[in-house]
């Protein structure tokens, strides 16, 4: 029932403690946290970084821009709408497309603008924000998801978590949702992890709640096949986050456009544990590598030497 | 490296500091700290009723001394009316209630709060002034004499001392077939057997005397003082029971009259009778503690907690428990893993319980928790701003809970009248959050979480109603520095939880 303690901590898997003691808590400086728990802070910085995120198409910050919505989405067939300091991908509202007056949601359930409007009210008194602060609704492009991932995601959006540790690209997944995941990309709600190879962004397995699979529960496609394209330029976009936030652990959350090729869609100081499940690896073993090295290595050198490190096949 | 040494520094001394001051408290002041030191206390009352007759009325009743082994707390006279003294006389301390004109049936109380000390038994310095007037056996009658001295030599061949001469000569008398010597005696001696046997040791040049008490039992009603007699060996006096024989000091025996004098005496009324109750109750050392003033003993004491009006140590009773509470919510979630709705939630929860009782608390708490999730429900679709939605649950909270209170009470279960113990804005918020977690991450989640907080919950209760973690909890409150210590020493604890080794038992198969 229980594992030995001593075989997981000679494995190099990280707890729970450990990593808010010794990751999170040593290496994230809290003033940097409003940088990430706030989207639209994010998304400002890594603009002005030179970092490919979804463009941003407007904010609304008080109710009595609503009256005004309909002229806002005029010539805009899809967008997102998220609230500025959600959490766990809650508020989002991702547009597809529209057909006359409705707008047609991901999963094809069509809203009117009415119904979006309460959204945003709901969005802006603080509804989806920890602790229910007032927030702001955040509209940005819609991500055109590279048809790659269409076969290992069920109604929803497919990304690639990497876990950065001092600018290293430590360790990655990829999180496809299933129907029993709602569409959502969290491991804990039934979404499928997939660890990758970070020397090839190569699938190694996949796991649904804690066990094993090989095929997509839904589409069915066999996982071994998979591998992600632009796998460096992915890394190279993590790592450079690090200069960014200043946070020594992150998680980067980035998702394939199918022009713009990877953007960051989301970054997280707080990222979880189940990672290591989905690579069956534990990731302290990688951490105590990058403890080694020296701290001056700029991104290019840094993904590559993570590459040829922390390579599995 | 420095972070570490510095944790390990403030836990060692802040533990050390608990530690030393809780040993100087008992080692150097002798303050007793285990709980199962509570003491019990006795309340001896005496009733002495009477009937008027439209006279003065004196009354006069012998009073008990302090006694070795026996202290005794505190005294109180009840006696509407009536003048009250207390009289030194030769015989020891009387107790005398007068009153110019009294009519009609009267009752007057007087009661004593006795409790046995600890420590060694000190026998009582030799009495060296008793006197007692020489009896012979010439004093009997012709018929009896012979009787006498035969069974008096038969129970000296039988005895090694003058305490064992009593004992076998009052078992001779307990005898369920008395000899032919014992019958006769009782017989035609004319006098009770107390007297029998005291004039029979008094023969034989014993000291011997007469006392009255009661033995510390458990709750009585009604009763009468136990005569015994108490026989002098050259170096002190022992008790001898005349149902029981030899009596020891554990048998917790209160001597209430010593000597000759009458227990009560009463002029001027008719049908006087006096009756005595006795009352045990549990009382924890720090009462007596108290009451002996013992906190006069050393400054350290000055600061204690006992210092304060009774109110203000009531409530700290309460609050002092809770680092306890909040120990086992660390231990739990870090050491074990446990998800809970709310980090203090629980300890809140199990304050309350303390007042329901568990299992009440217990289905009150699911009760009002289900009906609150299945009203909130309602009120997510209506959409209101989180501020109303709060202030909306929590007024549901007041009416469910007051709902309860009304109908088990017309039901009579009045278990759960105790449900206002539960803190609401905290079942409020408790509420919103489970239901947020549903709507977001499924039912699933909610039992995860709110089965978290209830044996966390359930864990915190039994440490805070232990009633040795109460009673150090407040006798030394210094001890909140270990508890401290022990908190800040597993806020380190960078190993796993046991809800790991289940979370990643696939990574070693």
């Amino acid at each position: 029932m229980f594992a030995n303690p001593f075989k997981l901590k000679k494995l190099g898997i990280l707890g729970m403690n450990k990593r808010n003691i010794h990751y999170i808590g040593a290496h994230n400086d809290r003033k940097y946290y409003p940088l990430v728990d706030n989207k639209l802070k994010t998304k400002m910085i890594a603009q002005n970084a030179g970092i490919a995120v979804p463009k941003l198409i407007k904010t609304i910050e008080r109710q009595s821009q609503l009256r005004h919505l309909k002229e806002m989405l005029i010539g805009i067939d899809g967008f997102v709408l998220k609230p500025s300091q959600g959490s766990g991908g809650k508020g989002i509202l991702v547009i597809v497309k529209r057909e006359g007056d409705e707008f047609i949601k991901a999963n094809g359930q069509r809203l009117e603008l009415r119904d979006i409007q309460r959204d945003i009210s709901n969005i802006l008194s603080g509804l989806y924000s920890l602790g229910g602060k007032p927030d702001v609704a955040v509209l940005e492009t819609l991500v055109e998801f590279d048809p790659i991932f269409d076969r290992y995601s069920y109604e929803g959006v497919p990304d690639i978590r990497v876990i950065v540790y001092k600018g290293y690209p430590a360790i990655a997944m990829l999180r496809c949702s299933t129907s029993e995941s709602d569409g959502k990309a969290n491991l804990h709600q039934g979404a499928v992890g997939v660890g990758l190879d970070i020397a090839t962004g190569k699938a190694l397995f996949a796991v649904q709640h804690g066990s094993p699979v090989t095929h997509h529960p839904d589409t069915g496609y066999d996982f071994s096949e998979l591998e992600i394209p632009h796998w460096e330029k992915i890394l190279i976009l993590a790592a450079s986050c690090y200069e960014v936030t200043h946070l020594g652990y992150l998680g980067v959350d980035i998702v394939l456009d199918k022009n713009l090729g990877p953007l960051i869609l989301e970054l997280n100081a707080r990222p979880g544990l189940a990672i290591q499940i989905a690579n069956k690896t534990g990731v302290v073993k990688r951490y105590d590598v990058i403890d080694k090295q020296q701290a001056n290595l700029d991104v290019t050198e840094r993904v590559k030497f993570s590459m040829k490190h922390f390579g599995m096949k | 490296m420095s972070r570490r040494f510095q944790v390990l520094l403030i836990t060692f001394s802040l533990a050390f500091t608990g530690f030393f001051i809780v040993w100087y408290k008992v080692g150097v002041l002798g303050i007793p700290f285990l709980p199962h030191e509570k003491r019990a206390v006795y309340k001896i009352g005496a009733e002495i009723s009477f009937e008027g007759k439209n006279k003065p009325v004196l009354v006069s009743m012998a009073l008990p001394e302090p006694q070795e082994g026996i202290q005794i707390l505190s005294e109180d006279v009840a006696s509407s009316g009536f003048g009250y003294t207390e009289a030194q006389t030769e015989t020891g301390k009387r107790a005398e209630w007068s009153k110019r004109n009294v009519a009609g049936p009267q009752i007057l109380y007087y009661s004593i709060e006795v409790f046995m000390e600890p420590g060694e038994y000190k026998p009582k310095l030799p009495l060296l002034a008793y006197e007692q007037k020489t009896e012979t056996l010439s004093d009997l009658p012709d018929t009896l004499r012979n009787t006498a001295k035969n069974l008096l030599d038969d129970v000296r061949l039988r005895s090694a001392d003058i305490h064992s001469f009593a004992a076998q000569l009052i078992n001779d008398f307990n005898a369920k077939e008395p000899s032919q010597a014992v019958k006769i005696l009782l017989a035609q001696g004319g006098e009770s057997k107390f007297e029998i046997i005291s004039r029979l040791l008094r023969y034989r040049k014993i000291l011997v005397r007469k006392i009255h008490g009661l033995y510390l039992e458990s709750e009585r009603r009604n009763i009468a003082l136990t005569p015994m007699l108490e026989v002098y060996d050259g170096r002190k006096w022992q008790l001898y029971d005349l149902k029981k024989g030899k009596v020891t000091r554990d048998k917790n025996f209160f001597i209430w009259q010593h000597g000759g004098d009458s227990l009560i005496e009463v002029t001027g009324a008719k049908k006087s009778h006096i009756s005595f109750s006795l009352n045990e109750r549990q009382v924890p050392v720090e009462y007596l503690l108290e009451k002996q003033e013992l906190l006069k003993k050393a400054a350290v004491l000055d600061f204690s907690l006992f210092t304060l009006p009774v109110s203000e140590q009531n409530a700290y009773r309460h609050i002092l428990l809770v680092p306890f509470g909040a120990l086992v919510v660390v231990l739990l979630r870090i050491l074990v893993g446990l998800r809970t709705s709310g980090t203090f939630m629980p300890v809140l929860i199990a304050l309350a319980f303390m007042e329901t009782t568990l299992v009440a608390g217990l289905i009150m708490f699911i009760l009002i928790v289900g009906m609150g999730l299945i009203i909130r429900s309602y009120l997510s679709s209506l959409n209101l701003l989180l501020v109303a939605r709060i202030s909306a649950v929590m007024i549901v909270v007041i009416l469910i809970m007051s709902f309860m209170s009304i109908l088990s009470f017309k039901l009579g279960i009045k278990e759960v009248l105790t449900v206002t113990f539960f803190p609401m804005i905290i079942l409020a918020w408790t509420i919103e959050r489970m239901s947020i977690l549903w709507e977001e991450e499924g039912a699933k989640e909610v039992f995860i979480q709110g089965g978290g907080s209830l044996i966390v919950a359930v864990f915190a209760y039994f440490v805070m109603s232990d009633t040795f973690v109460s009673l150090i909890a407040f006798n030394f409150p210094v001890l909140l520095l270990v508890v401290l210590a022990g908190i800040i020493m597993v806020g380190r604890y960078s190993g796993y939880r046991l809800s790991e080794l289940i979370r990643f038992r696939s990574m070693v198969e």
